[in-house]
């Protein structure tokens, strides 16, 4: 065993040993669950669980049935433009003004800073359920309730926090003395906002809008409580077919969001070490 | 070049400070406006709602206003021209088919009420309204010896305050009985919910802890080229839907599920284990939806340890176990609480997990304001019930805040 130190008692060997085993348990909790549901969702029975077939590799016991059923059921169909629709409107509106706000809030100069810092990210912190209760009296009063306009802006409410704190972040390292030179050469404000601050919190401003993104694309209650059947999303319809007959065309959906977040997964991991790189100087 | 600024520079400069100030607030306005339109204010509307119940207010107006004058504590009928006044009022309740949504409401401050009303309002309908109103109200306590009841008349004159207190009482097993005293119900319900809630929040909590501690442990101490690729691993499950990891657990725990069939496969067991629609359901899907929050704060903690620290205890002369508990295992406690308020805070209000794969054992506080909400339309105790988990919620942002610093929240 060359790659302990030569200090290491059998004790610390099998302290240190029984460590990685143990961590690699931990992330086969973490991966294993997630993994399962992809090859179930190409089983040929109508079935939650692995088939014999499944088990000796037979290739009849497999198919494309599930994901065919999802793009010809008209649900279905609706529910994925409704999460695109619903979920781009609502990630347009959090991202201009959490990064609006974001600039504002971190200068430390900015008047109530604590009090008003801890306004804007309550969304994030009461309990789905609490929100969308209250969501459901007050927007049913201003006749917002089973519309598009009504999920909308409750979602970009609920993503608003996640730009903040990513754009704030990106700005941590922001040198103002940029902004008053450009401004002091005589740019205007928003030449300035554009070409000067913009491009060096980009990277902040789009994982921000990833994030809001990924909260409206998997939220629930507040579909279930605000939208009528024409709103459906792809997570309410989920939600419903869990509760009522479990059918596998859910695990293809499931696979195809797993796919999803992979995307995502790999776009954050850019953005992270572009923007590492702009605050190193490189770019 | 003096060293001094004189009066007018420095009131320039308050000037100039001024417009900064007012420059950084039009920046934050516009979302100021929103969240508080958009989030504030149904927040503010819910807590309203678990106190503001004008209903009964609504359906008998006059007989209310006309119980004013009348002593609910002298444990007598109202006088007559009030009973008459009610009968009207029913009997145009009756008409309106409205008579329903007062048995409803009387029914749960006078349980059996309910059909009392609904049959005496079909007798009302038929009588002239002329008739009720010179006849001193003895057409309706003729129609049933519940009228006869002062204790039903006194529950009518309270439920027409358009304030109440009594849903806050409800969602803590409290009510009032007969003599206006604070008493407990004899069956728990919803502070059975709560502790069972906290129990079953504080166990994940712990789970992840549990889990998460040697995961970030050996994630720190390896190089980091390894640990960035694992990370991966971490990360991948907290991009995932919540559905698609709940949906997950329904596939594994079911009867002929994935757990199953592999351990009846094995022969470990003979019976397929009941797995799904339990307490256990819940906390296991929850354990595992809500682990990247104790390992991200964890890791970004120990990633800055310095391994001298414990290096230097054990060359001078400490065992490791004590070295670790007392040296190791402090350093790493900003990380943990961090991670630890986070998991509780978001675990207690979850209802999405719970509500598919909790059964009845498994349901928490929220599953029931759910159910308030929208199968007994009972919205008025749902917002009480929600209020106070808002209170609990805000107690522990509160605390988080002190902890950690909400402006220290990271993410990925």
């Amino acid at each position: 065993m060359s790659r302990f130190p030569r200090y290491y008692s059998p004790l610390q060997k099998l302290g240190s040993v029984s460590l990685s085993v143990s961590a690699y348990v931990v992330l086969a909790f973490l991966m294993l669950p997630i993994l399962v549901i992809i090859p179930l969702s190409f089983n040929a029975e109508p079935f939650f669980t692995f088939t014999e077939g499944m088990l000796a590799l037979e290739p009849e016991a497999y198919s494309l049935e599930w994901y065919q059923q999802i793009f010809s059921d008209d649900q279905w169909v609706l529910a994925i433009q409704n999460s695109f629709i619903i979920g781009i409107c609502a990630t347009a509106i959090a991202t201009v003004l959490g990064t609006l706000a974001a600039i504002g809030m971190s200068n430390s100069d900015m008047p109530f800073q604590r009090a008003i810092m801890a306004m804007l990210l309550s969304p994030m912190i009461v309990p789905l359920i609490i929100t969308a209760a209250g969501m459901f009296f007050f927007y049913t009063q201003l006749n917002l309730a089973g519309s598009y306009l009504g999920v909308i802006i409750a979602h970009a409410a609920l993503g608003t926090p996640f730009v903040i704190i990513t754009v704030n972040a990106a700005l941590a390292g922001f040198d103002y003395s940029l902004v008053n030179a450009s401004l002091g050469m005589g740019a205007k404000p928003t030449y300035t906002f554009f070409k000067i601050i913009m491009p060096l919190i980009r990277p902040g401003v789009i994982s921000g809008a990833l994030f809001a993104f990924v909260t409206s694309f998997d939220e629930v209650i507040v579909v279930l409580f605000l939208a009528g059947p024409e709103q459906r999303t792809i997570p309410r319809q989920m939600f419903s077919g869990l509760r009522e007959e479990i059918s596998p065309t859910i695990l293809a959906v499931a696979t195809l969001l797993v796919v999803v977040s992979m995307l995502l997964l790999l776009t954050l991991e850019y953005l992270r070490s572009r923007s590492e790189r702009i605050r190193m100087g490189e770019l | 070049m003096s060293a001094h600024l004189s009066i007018e520079e420095i009131a320039q400069s308050q000037k100039q400070l001024r417009r900064k100030k007012v420059r950084l607030l039009a920046f934050t306005l516009p979302l100021l406006c929103f969240v508080t339109l958009a989030f504030l204010a149904p927040i503010a509307t819910m807590l309203y709602r678990s106190v503001y119940h004008p209903t009964v207010s609504q359906l008998i107006p006059q007989t209310l206003t006309e119980m004013q004058q009348w002593d609910a504590s002298a444990n007598s009928l109202p006088p007559a021209p009030v009973l008459e006044t009610f009968s009207v009022e029913l009997r145009t309740l009756a008409k309106q088919r409205d008579s329903g949504k007062l048995a409803e409401e009387l029914n749960r401050a006078v349980p059996g009420s309910s059909s009392l009303i609904k049959s005496s309002a079909r007798k009302l309908k038929r009588l002239e309204e002329e008739a009720l109103l010179t006849g001193g109200g003895q057409q309706l306590l003729d129609m049933h010896k519940k009228w006869h009841n002062p204790y039903l008349w006194t529950s009518m004159k309270k439920l027409g305050n358009v304030w109440t207190e009594r849903y806050y009482l409800t969602a803590l097993d409290l009510e009032r009985n007969q003599k206006g005293a604070i008493e407990a119900r004899d069956t728990q319900i919803y502070l059975k919910l709560y502790w069972r809630s906290l129990r079953i929040a504080l166990t994940i909590t712990l789970l992840t802890a549990l889990l998460a501690f040697p995961l970030s442990y050996y994630l720190a101490n390896t190089s980091s080229k390894k640990a960035n690729t694992l990370m991966v691993f971490v990360l991948l499950p907290f991009w995932t839907s919540l559905l698609v990891r709940t949906t997950s657990w329904i596939a594994l725990l079911q009867t002929n599920g994935v757990v199953n069939s592999t351990l009846q496969s094995i022969g470990i067991i003979d019976q397929p284990l009941e797995m799904l629609y339990t307490e256990f359901a819940t906390i296991i899907a929850m354990t595992h939806i809500l682990l990247p929050f104790m390992v991200l704060p964890l890791y970004s903690v120990m990633k800055n340890i310095d391994p001298s620290y414990f290096r230097a205890a054990l060359s001078l002369g400490s065992k490791p176990m004590p070295a670790f508990f007392k040296i190791y295992f402090p350093m790493t406690l900003p990380g943990l609480s961090a991670g630890a308020l986070l998991v509780f805070i978001i675990s207690i209000g979850y209802y999405i997990t719970p509500a598919l794969v909790g059964g009845t054992d498994g349901q928490m506080i929220s599953n029931i304001i759910a159910f308030h909400m929208q199968s007994s339309n009972n919205w008025e105790l749902a917002a009480a019930l929600g209020s106070l988990l808002l209170i609990l919620i805000v107690l522990l942002y509160w605390i988080y805040d002190r902890l950690v610093g909400v402006n220290n929240i990271k993410l990925g």
